[in-house]
């Protein structure tokens, strides 16, 4: 997979490996910037990966857009054969009561009773796409087919921090309080936004996430150590 | 340690702690924040004799009232053209002035311009986040937006009294258009919008913050652009909505994001771009990714020479009058 590269102002490089979104392009994506991360060029500052793209942000008084492109076609060799392996991450999640509007909505949209759906959710094969949108917001792949469900057409404004929300394959923790357009299935008291200096975010790009189901009266007892911890 | 305190007796919308920012966690969903225009905000500091950097307050046109309640603080204003007031006294801004308890400090629009910096000669107690007291303004963290009846807490509070008086502005800025490298997501557009996106004359909207600042203007159309993956995204990137729109995110902007960019700003032009206000017109010219490095370069050779000139304290009163007297003659005659 050959990749191509766009300039961005002054301090940026774009690395595009594919148009659309594909397992093999986000695999590209995740292996240079684990090649980049163990092999940095002078002057890089920070990568960004994304969905078929990863971009490279540097200091223009240290190097400039064909240095960094030069560097990035001698090391990177590609994707190789296997998916990267990322770390497993465990993200507690409360399906009942008020957490859970609308679990009867998209039980309605499938066809699945809201226990099915439930269960599909924790069946699903989760992967960190990517973050965006605001701090700690992780795009996670791997929503199962059976309960995909589309945006609603007007987003509910003020989606507590924790609620656990789908649309189409993807599905994301939140970590404020938020207005969304996606379903909102269950909260979670996993914090995302750790609060540990040396490990500010619970999951890297690439990492791989398991639901676990917990009830009201479990989350209560995390979601309060939280709090006082 | 001397301590200063205020009373924030009004603050808009958008009045927050900047600082130098947090590079480095945009993988995280996390953008460097920072004051909005870098070069008035890093003056404001090196007048002061601070590091460049050190926490400071960022006014928005929504203004700012301060009361000094305890102590005494050297501190500098600089950034838009904004209207200054010690109690009932007028003064200009890009200046440095002590105040001192049971003083009110009034920062207010002015003529032109959308961001003040107010810099102390002290540490400003607030909450770091990620190693920065800068604030993310829509999640809140990091030092955080003033609010009235809020205390703002200087520890470690100088008085600089060969510091006070006029700051020399800045001329070291590009003028004319705003430069821009044409893409990452051109591909997403007809040549003829890219062309008509860099030749046509676009205007501020009201809808301007630290996230972002949409433009008025004409259309640009995309090209079966309905559904390209979310792509990074960086602070001056020029993004377009489904209905033609284009916003220049800047500051607070989001990492990544579903909508084509047509255009990036060049950093240097980012901090110029923010001082513009809603209603007033913007140009653009493409330039290339070379051409930008280059530009870079050079404005950040000009921005060291400009600090370096207004990091010079100007001396006791004493000596400046001495100087004074030298340099008018007389004392040599």
């Amino acid at each position: 997979m050959q990749p191509h590269f766009k300039a961005i102002a002054d301090h940026a490089l774009l690395v595009t490996f594919a148009d659309e979104i594909s397992d093999g392009a986000h695999r590209a994506v995740l292996a240079l910037d684990a090649a980049l991360a163990k092999n940095a060029p002078d002057g890089m500052i920070e990568t960004v990966p994304a969905m078929v793209n990863l971009l490279v942000s540097f200091d223009p008084i240290a190097t400039d857009h064909s240095a960094l492109k030069d560097h990035i076609v001698s090391i990177f060799e590609g994707p190789g054969a296997g998916r990267l392996v990322g770390t497993n991450r465990t993200v507690q999640v409360c399906y009942e009561g008020p957490f859970s509007p609308d679990l009867v909505a998209v039980s309605d949209a499938t066809g699945l009773s809201p226990e099915a759906v439930i269960n599909a959710h924790l069946a699903g094969d989760f992967r960190v796409l990517m973050y965006g949108f605001s701090p700690g917001y992780a795009y996670l792949s791997g929503v199962a087919e059976a309960i995909q469900v589309p945006r609603k057409p007007t987003p509910i404004r003020d989606v507590p921090a924790g609620s656990v929300i789908i649309a189409g394959p993807q599905c994301l923790v939140t970590t404020l309080t938020m207005p969304t357009g996606w379903s909102i299935l269950g909260r979670s008291p996993t914090a995302i936004l750790t609060g540990d200096p040396n490990a500010p975010f619970l999951f890297d790009v690439g990492d791989n996430v398991t639901f676990e189901r917990i009830d009201e009266a479990t989350f209560a007892q995390l979601d309060k150590a939280r709090d006082h911890g | 340690m001397a301590e200063a305190k205020f009373d924030v007796v009004f603050a808009g919308p958008l009045v927050t702690l900047q600082a130098a920012g947090r590079p480095g966690h945009m993988r995280f969903g996390v953008p460097a924040s920072g004051a909005m225009d870098r070069l008035a905000f890093d003056a404001a500091n090196v007048a002061l004799g601070n590091e460049v950097g050190q926490t400071g307050i960022e006014i928005s046109l929504g203004g700012l009232i301060l009361n000094c309640t305890q102590g005494a603080v050297t501190l500098a204003i600089t950034g838009g053209n904004f209207n200054v007031q010690i109690n009932s006294k007028k003064m200009r801004s890009w200046t440095i002035l002590t105040v001192q308890k049971g003083e009110r400090l009034s920062i207010t629009a002015g003529k032109a311009g959308s961001w003040a910096y107010l810099a102390f000669a002290g540490q400003i107690d607030a909450p770091a986040w990620l190693d920065s007291k800068a604030t993310h303004s829509t999640s809140g963290f990091g030092g955080g937006a003033l609010q009235p009846g809020q205390t703002v807490t200087l520890s470690d509070a100088f008085v600089r009294e060969e510091r006070l008086g006029d700051i020399q502005q800045p001329d070291i800025q590009t003028q004319g258009p705003i430069q821009v490298v044409t893409g990452p997501q051109d591909q997403h557009f007809a040549p003829e919008t890219v062309d008509q996106f860099i030749t046509d004359s676009f205007a501020v909207s009201d809808a301007y913050d630290r996230m972002g600042m949409r433009l008025k203007g004409p259309n640009l159309p995309l090209v079966g652009a309905l559904s390209i993956p979310s792509e990074p995204i960086v602070r001056g990137s020029v993004q377009v909505s489904g209905d033609g729109v284009p916003t220049v995110l800047l500051a607070d902007h989001q990492t990544t994001g579903g909508y084509p960019k047509i255009a990036t700003v060049i950093s240097p032009d980012t901090d110029r771009l923010a001082q513009y206000r809603a209603g007033q017109a913007v140009r653009f010219v493409g330039i290339t990714g070379a051409e930008a490095v280059a530009e870079a370069r050079s404005y950040a050779r000009r921005k060291v020479e400009y600090l370096a000139e207004i990091s010079v304290a100007r001396g006791s009163l004493a000596q400046r009058l001495m100087r004074e007297n030298l340099n008018h003659g007389w004392a040599a005659d």
